[in-house]
């Protein structure tokens, strides 16, 4: 399962219903319930609200979201329900028996209202100074019931301090409206727990621990709460100001790489439907916004394939062939910062498990600022490397201390598809209007690192490559697409006979490779408890992402997101790779060059080493 | 400090003749399909204010299906001017202890729990003594009376929120949560405590249930109006000269109240505490039951010398505090409400605000989560309107 | 990474743990005891109790800020708490504000300098009939008067 739902933590009034067969009531599992006068039938157990957007009749919500668990506490989405004495809220209401509902009688008008009125009377700031602006939940609320003025009032000081101490999320507490979505992502939906609802009464606010900076605590950077924040009280830190001022410098010469997700979702800002790529228009734009080069972060993707894989198959050879028992498999992935954080905090004591590889973002970053340099003649320290990335916690990688392994910092800016969206509309420009272009050489080609941006997507192209070095042969799969890689189920594990290997890989003769993938932090904890009990003995692989979906569910991506939003992108994503002639990382010639002429010693070797793979720091969860 | 009229119930002598313990025995040889029947009959309704019928709600979770089922007392009494159960606890524990022991064998659940204020922790100690000596005596634990029944009572502490009277927010704080209240549906007699079925009743309610079986459910009903059937404990307070806890029939006037607490230039009375009532001198002729002024036990008293906005402000920085800040109806709704009492305070209001927030105040008693903010506007409601003409002119 | 090492805390909240179990309900219990015992649950104690419960120490914190009898911070080694609720408020409640904070020099929400008394406001605590009633820890005190408070201050000083 994706969501999760049924996760123990989840209160237990907030869990969805549980129909016991033979309920009295129930006649074939269907209900017959009547919403303003109009009879129909619902399967038993039915929320209201969903009964009612069955029917296409529209109900507000504001602490719903479908990606979580129930809350009822915003109030906004009350109904009528014959014989009972108080509006309930049809977000939380299981139909069990046959009600009569009234989605808008006067009662239910007023309720709306007097709530709408109350949230805007505590909501602090107007919307045209607001980055949600066009884009928020309340506001739409509000125009949707005619608010033209604020009849209780309106705060007009700052109660909080906006928190601006993470590179990563931005929260302002002023644009709060407690509707907990941020701490049902936070706590139920990715497990991590670093935000709460905390005080009481007129005092209640989402906190940290002992309303600590977010730097501070365990958050890890996944930028969940921000997709799912209805209003501006959470938001990336945008760095776009810094970057103009990069572009605006003639002595800087600006270099954008771009990642999968954000090209198969930015679209959205523009009123695409979701699942439109825009890889080739995007390049058309951001050269006239006026970045120097534009590449395509599928060639580091690439080369974490190369040595990811080749990190696999060495440990798999000191396990299997030299029985040293130091070695930790199975071997995790390490392309995601939030996975990263994740572990660091929470499992400090199993970073061995982890590749030591960097991200493609840091790889590329490190090889800009070296290889790039050095071919093109361009002094390092006037080179500004800028990452189009779907991820907020890609803003906090880059300004990891050890990622400077070029000498100088490896990746300037991490920039989310929001804020490229932002830019891009600043500029004047319409991205779907635009002609398409190509990225630039040297690292134009593109393979298998593309599907990297949907969970499974690295362990389908590292499976690709791994099988065809060992066997010599292509993966027995129908246009190489490994469908176990595929899909949104939480949990899964599928394995590979190698059957027929080279010689010098002789030892892997008959080995099944077994693989697991996971997506979501609460996913991961599930397979970090089950490598702890040591129920991961046989597993040889692990990828693992800190976002729902994968990087196309990350933080820095359009809002909203839901389930299905997400499956789109992910049609895009792996659309565009099927009309790829490449579809190995070992294939991509941009690979074999920069092989043959840079990282001379190979995958793994000394250089890789130093530009391409990186330490991980022991970080555990307590707060000193 | 005992009950301060004869009463009928709740007379520790005559309850003495009777040999509580006779009670349970009594109880236990019933089956449980009968005791529930019992009560319903009696017409018992809840003590706590809400007036569901006990009868009913035991016979809902007897239904549920569970392999586990919970008996919980609510014993966290916060309603201002309420303190009734305080006494009941302090010199009738047995037959709040007795009426949990019924609730678990009508139910067929073996745990109880009490869920004991926290600013009423010592009365603790002597509880949890009472509580082993029922254990020695096999009225408690393993084949009570030897009648193949197991149950057990724990005493949970509350930590000082109000809203932890409201049963779901109660059960929240049992799990370890903040007191939060939940979703309705489901209700605590299908998903309560840890998912189970789960009776949530009032101390008195538990104290009452005793009695029915002894002296029958006919007994009962002799007491009280049609619709609230025998006694019930008042918590008096306020301007009077003996407050205290009376025990008086369903039925009985604000006026008959004022006489038998000594009473004198009352000009209003709140009626079922801060979330209460308001009733003015005009109103005096009405009765105390579910009918018409429901209570779960706060009569509080204001002379002519009070100021009713004083009062009132009381109140709404009471609910402004108490309020879970859940739900957006309740947590800014009753600060709304105050500070259109502030505005008034100050001179600043204009009357016609007043009335966009009476109306406010009827969206929060519509729309509100639980019952904290369904009820807490009742004050604003009723001052505001009972006591306009008093407000205004002096400001 | 910080390293927990033995420590008294450590060891009181596993024997609490031994005596209410590590499931969630366990939580308010032991939040109860600790407070009791020390004043208050420190950051560090809050992160043991959701370590021993394997719940987030933010969970913790969201609990002791919702619940009036437990906090994070050290107060004085004696709570006073007054009624602040209607019936106590009619029966005098503000000569006894006044009493109190001329007596301890210090105002309601405020802790003395010598870490003996703090004083709070608490809400309806079920002693209306004989208001105005504070609490000091857990002992009750009803029918205030500006002289009784000062011997009662006596026995606690």
């Amino acid at each position: 399962m994706e969501n999760n739902k049924e996760t123990n933590r989840a209160p237990i009034s907030q869990k969805p219903l549980v129909i016991e067969k033979g309920d009295k009531d129930a006649i074939g599992g269907l209900v017959e319930i009547e919403i303003n006068g109009k009879p129909f039938k619902v399967p038993l157990g039915t929320t209201i609200l969903d009964a009612c957007r069955q029917q296409n009749i529209h109900i507000p919500t504001l602490c719903h979201h479908e990606d979580l668990c129930i809350a009822g506490v915003c109030r906004i989405c009350v109904v009528e329900v014959e014989g009972m004495r108080v509006l309930p809220t049809s977000c939380s209401f299981p139909i069990t028996n046959r009600l009569k509902i009234k989605t808008s009688s006067e009662n239910v008008r007023k309720a709306r209202r007097h709530i709408l009125d109350l949230l805007l009377s505590e909501h602090y700031g107007e919307c045209y100074s607001c980055h949600r602006n066009n884009n928020c939940e309340l506001q739409k609320l509000a125009k949707e019931y005619g608010v033209d003025s604020y009849r209780f009032g309106h705060v007009t000081q700052r109660r909080h301090e906006i928190d601006r101490s993470s590179y990563s999320v931005i929260r302002d507490m002023d644009k709060c409206i407690l509707c907990k979505r941020c701490v049902r992502t936070c706590i139920d939906l990715q497990e991590v727990g670093v935000l709460e609802a905390t005080h009481r009464g007129d005092a209640t606010t989402i906190s940290t621990f002992m309303d600590k900076p977010l730097a501070d605590v365990v958050c890890i950077n996944c930028g969940q709460c921000i997709n799912r924040c209805p209003t501006a009280a959470l938001k990336a830190n945008d760095p776009s100001d810094d970057i103009w001022r990069a572009i605006d410098d003639p002595k800087k010469h600006v270099v954008i790489q771009t990642a999968p997700s954000p090209r198969a979702a930015i679209g959205e800002e523009f009123g695409l439907p979701a699942g439109t790529s825009m890889t080739k228009q995007l390049n058309t734009a951001l050269k006239m916004i006026g970045f120097d080069k534009v590449f395509d972060t599928n060639f580091t993707a690439d080369l974490t394939i190369m040595e990811e894989g080749t990190e696999l198959l060495l440990r798999l050879k000191k396990a299997l062939v030299e029985k040293d028992d130091s070695v930790k498999l199975p071997q995790f992935t390490s392309c995601s910062p939030g996975w990263i954080k994740y572990i660091e905090h929470f499992y400090p004591d199993y970073l061995d498990y982890l590749s030591s590889c960097k991200s493609p973002q840091q790889m590329f970053g490190a090889v800009i600022k070296t290889y790039y340099a050095q071919l093109n003649n361009i002094n390092p320290e006037d080179i500004v490397t800028v990452a189009l990335m779907p991820c907020s916690a890609k803003k906090f990688e880059c300004n990891r201390p050890e990622m400077n392994d070029s000498g100088y910092k490896d990746v300037d800016y991490g920039l989310t598809t929001r804020e490229m969206a932002q830019m891009i509309k600043e500029a004047g420009l319409y991205l779907p209007g635009l002609p398409e272009s190509e990225f630039d050489n040297p690292f134009d080609e593109s393979s298998s690192g593309l599907i990297f941006g949907a969970t499974g997507g690295v362990m389908e192209s590292a499976l690709r490559t791994a099988y065809e070095l060992v066997t010599g042969r292509q993966v027995p799969f129908s246009n190489l697409e490994i469908l176990p890689c595929r899909g949104f189920s939480g949990v899964r594990q599928a394995s590979v006979k190698l059957e027929n290997v080279k010689p010098e890989w002789s030892f892997l003769e008959g080995v099944d490779l077994n693989f697991m993938i996971a997506h979501g932090t609460a996913n991961a904890k599930k397979v970090m408890e089950a490598l702890k009990r040591g129920e991961l003995s046989n597993i040889h692989f692990v990828e693992i992402m800190a976002c729902p979906g994968g990087c196309i569910g990350g933080g820095g991506q359009p809002i909203p997101t839901s389930k299905e939003i997400r499956a789109k992108r992910a049609e895009a994503i792996y659309k565009e790779a099927a009309g790829l002639t490449i579809k190995k990382s070992f294939e991509n010639p941009a690979i074999a060059k920069i092989y043959a002429e840079f990282l001379t010693d190979g995958p793994c070797g000394h250089l890789s080493h130093k530009l391409l793979h990186t330490h991980y720091a022991k970080r555990g969860k307590y707060i000193p | 400090m005992p009950i301060k009229n004869k009463s009928v119930i709740f007379d520790r002598e005559n309850l003495n003749k009777e040999n509580p313990k006779e009670f349970l025995y009594k109880a236990l040889k019933m089956s449980p399909s009968d005791l529930i029947l019992e009560v319903r009959e009696s017409g018992l309704k809840g003590r706590g204010g809400a007036g569901f019928p006990t009868g009913t709600k035991w016979m809902l979770a007897s239904a549920a299906v569970s392999d586990k089922k919970f008996v919980v007392c609510n014993a966290d009494e916060g309603e201002p001017g309420t303190f009734k159960d305080r006494v009941l606890l302090d010199e009738f524990s047995d037959l709040v202890f007795y009426g949990m022991i019924m609730c678990g064998y009508a139910i067929r659940a073996n745990k109880g729990f009490v869920y004991l204020r926290g600013e009423y922790r010592y009365l603790l100690d002597k509880l949890l003594k009472y509580l082993d000596k029922m254990h020695e005596e096999n009225l408690l634990g393993k084949n009570i009376l030897n009648s193949g029944f197991d149950f057990d009572i724990e005493i949970r502490l509350g930590s000082g929120a109000y809203v932890c009277g409201e049963e779901s927010a109660l059960i929240e704080s049992l799990e370890g949560h903040r007191g939060e209240s939940r979703n309705r549906p489901p209700f605590p007699v299908n998903t309560g405590y840890m998912g189970h079925p789960t009776v949530v009743n009032n101390v008195e309610t538990f104290a009452t249930v005793p009695i029915i079986i002894s002296r029958g459910a006919e007994w009962f009903t002799t007491v009280g109006t049609l619709n609230s059937k025998g006694t019930k404990l008042i918590s008096v307070s306020g301007d009077c000269k003996e407050p205290g806890v009376y025990e008086v029939p369903f039925g009985i006037s604000i006026n008959d109240i004022l006489k038998l607490v000594k009473a004198e230039n009352t000009k209003a009375v709140q009626v079922g505490g801060a979330s209460g009532h308001c009733v003015p001198k005009e109103q005096f002729d009405r009765a105390l039951s579910f009918e018409d002024l429901s209570t779960g036990g706060s009569i509080m008293i204001f002379n002519e010398s009070r100021d009713m906005l004083h009062i009132l402000k009381n109140f709404m920085e009471f609910f402004v505090e108490e309020s879970c800040g859940q739900c957006t109806p309740c947590r800014i709704g009753n600060i709304k409400l105050l500070e259109g009492v502030e505005k008034v305070e100050a001179g600043d209001c204009a009357l016609s605000y007043i009335k966009e927030l009476i109306e406010l105040g009827k969206s929060m008693q519509l729309a509100s989560k639980c019952g904290l903010g369904q009820s807490s506007p009742n004050p604003f409601i009723s001052i505001m309107t009972n006591f306009e003409n008093e407000i205004f002119s002096q400001r | 990474m910080i390293e927990i090492k033995d420590n008294i805390l450590t060891q009181e909240i596993s024997e609490l743990i031994g005596k209410y179990g590590n499931g969630r309900e366990a939580l308010l219990p032991i939040l109860q005891q600790i407070q009791a015992k020390h004043g208050y649950v420190s950051e560090f104690a809050q992160q043991e109790i959701a370590n021993a419960l394997d719940i987030h120490p933010v969970e913790v914190y969201g609990v002791i800020t919702f619940y009036s009898f437990l906090g994070n911070k050290k107060k004085g080694r004696h709570i006073i708490r007054l009624c602040r609720t209607i019936s106590c408020d009619l029966a005098g409640k503000d000569a006894i504000i006044r009493t109190l904070e001329r007596e301890l020099g210090i105002k309601f929400g405020e802790t003395t300098k010598d870490e003996k008394f703090s004083l709070e406001f608490i809400n309806c605590m079920g002693m209306c009939d004989q208001g105005p009633a504070m609490m000091i820890n857990e002992q009750v005190f009803t029918q205030l008067t500006p002289h009784k408070i000062v011997d009662i201050l006596k026995n606690f000083r």
